[in-house]
């Protein structure tokens, strides 16, 4: 009978553990990933379906806008420094890290 | 659409129709055996639930939408077709991108029955479909039975409600320019909570714009069953003041038990009776037929109870209810924003569900409600509301949302931008 080295079997669970622990992360990385596409699409209702407006529209697309700016303007829209008609009374409602989720959203979704 | 999406899409549909649909045949999707999701009801939220299931799976998770309607009309802006700035055309949006661009499998049909034990609806044309998750979002139902007459009333077109965007719509306009110069509108609103909240008093100011150009000597009333204006109040009333002095009446505290057809009467629990030349009565509502039917109406009997993490019925597993039907979240409206809002967490929560990863723990929702005062100037209310895991609901979150400072013609820019951005991200 054929003896599986101790070594081997370490070797094993060890990959084992690993693909484990990988896959578990990555499930949770899609988790994520749903979780924050899901929350960027709150504005789409006004700023169009991955921030893409319909021709025309005064109200402006936010797909591939730069992270930067959009923290920065939804930061001051929230702080007043930048005027609005709405866009205040929405950012008071939002937390610093959806801010993040949402801008990185548009900033990495292709125009 | 890119091709490798529509080849998944293509993939997803399956044996039931899937070219049928892609060519966009809106009307004609066939009716499948099998859908893992059926939605029912095409309006701001069961159509922006089943694209954004498609979307949100990657095109993975097949999608039947079940409406009856051929195209979707508008319920926000239909009240600029009554005051004769929009027309039909510009607040009517096809069906076919979402079968054509997004894989929906449409079916033109109503529900005649839901079997949540075996998970099978019923077409009124007699086939089932089994589902593993289903959405209802059949918007209201009108209880005509609480105010005596008005069901004959407005069955033989006379008395009109107007309350979901369509040919009533049309129809109300037509009353009101057959109307003679010196004639009365009457508007009578329900008890909240009700559809649209500021939507009676945007229709009176737009009727009070078309009599103030066209038909001077007519007048408006707002016969209102509520203490107060319920939505935008201060605004409301001090455009009315301005603008529409010796055109528009508001009456709070007028609750309407009857109607008389013969005479075009109102009768009030208290008040005296009110004529009219056109009476546009609004009676209480509660979750549409197919919901209430199929016992999922569970609070007071109108409304639909739902946890608000997924928007799953609390009555029945794997029932997901949305936008007007359902028994609200404090401060939350019934609005096509919210609808659409619901149709994200909803379709959001249903792939993670089938994915086999965890719901979302933090969802939250935001409302942006527009009114037009006239053909130009508008009034906001907006409002953001994070869930709240401790308590299992919505709450606003202290410090946003509010109202215009003042009607104002940049926001009425911005109304019809985001009724046409809307639309299209609920249906194309």
């Amino acid at each position: 009978m054929k003896t599986t080295s101790p070594h081997l079997v370490r070797l094993l669970a060890a990959t084992a553990l690993a693909l484990g622990v990988s896959a578990t992360a990555h499930a949770q990385d899609k988790a994520t990933q749903l979780h924050n596409r899901a929350t960027a699409a709150m504005c789409a209702n006004c700023h169009g379906t991955d921030g893409r407006t319909i021709e025309g529209s005064a109200i402006p697309s936010l797909v591939g806008m730069p992270k930067d700016y959009m923290v920065l303007q939804m930061k001051a829209f929230k702080d007043g420094t930048r005027p609005a008609t709405v866009m205040h009374q929405i950012t008071k409602g939002l937390t610093d890290a959806q801010i993040d989720t949402i801008a990185s959203y548009y900033a990495t979704t292709k125009r | 659409m890119k091709r490798r999406s529509f080849v998944q899409a293509s993939l997803a549909l399956g044996s039931f129709g899937a070219l049928g649909s892609m060519v966009g045949c809106a009307s004609v999707g066939r009716v499948p055996e099998k859908a893992r999701v059926v939605v029912v009801g095409g309006g701001y939220g069961g159509a922006t639930a089943a694209k954004y299931v498609r979307m949100l799976s990657d095109y993975k998770i097949d999608v039947t939408l079940i409406e009856p309607n051929g195209e979707f009309v508008s319920c926000p802006i239909s009240n600029l077709v009554i005051g004769g700035s929009k027309t039909m055309a510009d607040i009517t949006t096809p069906y076919d991108k979402l079968s054509g661009k997004h894989g929906v499998n449409i079916v033109r049909d109503y529900v005649a029955s839901v079997d949540p034990a075996k998970k099978t609806v019923t077409l009124a044309s007699g086939p089932t479909i089994r589902y593993d998750k289903l959405v209802m979002s059949p918007g209201i139902d009108l209880m005509f039975n609480t105010i005596e007459g008005l069901k004959e009333a407005s069955a033989s077109g006379q008395i009109l409600q107007a309350w979901k965007g369509g040919p009533e719509t049309l129809a109300l306009r037509k009353q009101l320019e057959a109307m003679d110069n010196g004639g009365v509108y009457a508007i009578t609103i329900p008890e909240a909570p009700y559809r649209c909240p500021p939507g009676p008093y945007e229709r009176a100011s737009q009727v009070a714009h078309y009599f103030k150009q066209h038909k001077p000597k007519s007048k408006v009333l707002i016969l209102d069953a509520n203490q107060d204006v319920t939505s935008k109040g201060p605004l409301f009333k001090k455009f009315w003041a301005d603008n529409y002095k010796g055109i528009l009446e508001y009456m709070p505290q007028h609750k309407v038990v009857a109607v008389d057809a013969k005479t075009n009467t109102l009768k009030f629990d208290v008040q005296n009776d009110v004529k009219a030349n056109v009476l546009n009565v609004l009676p209480a509502m509660r979750a549409g037929g197919i919901a209430v039917q199929s016992n999922l109406a569970n609070v007071n009997a109108r409304w639909c109870g739902v946890h608000y993490q997924t928007f799953e019925s609390t009555q029945a597993k794997d029932i997901h209810v949305i936008g007007d039907s359902i028994m609200l979240a404090p401060l939350m409206p019934k609005s096509g924003h919210m609808a659409n809002s619901h149709g994200k967490v909803t379709a959001a929560a249903i792939v993670a569900q089938l994915s086999d990863m965890p719901v979302n723990p933090a969802p939250f929702l935001s409302n942006t409600c527009y009114s037009f005062v006239n053909d130009k100037l508008v009034v906001h209310v907006a409002s953001v509301h994070q869930y709240d895991a401790k308590d299992k609901t919505y709450k606003t979150v202290p410090g946003s949302g509010g109202v215009s400072t003042a009607p104002n013609e940049l926001e009425g820019i911005y109304a019809w931008n985001w009724a046409q951005n809307i639309w299209a991200d609920s249906l194309m």
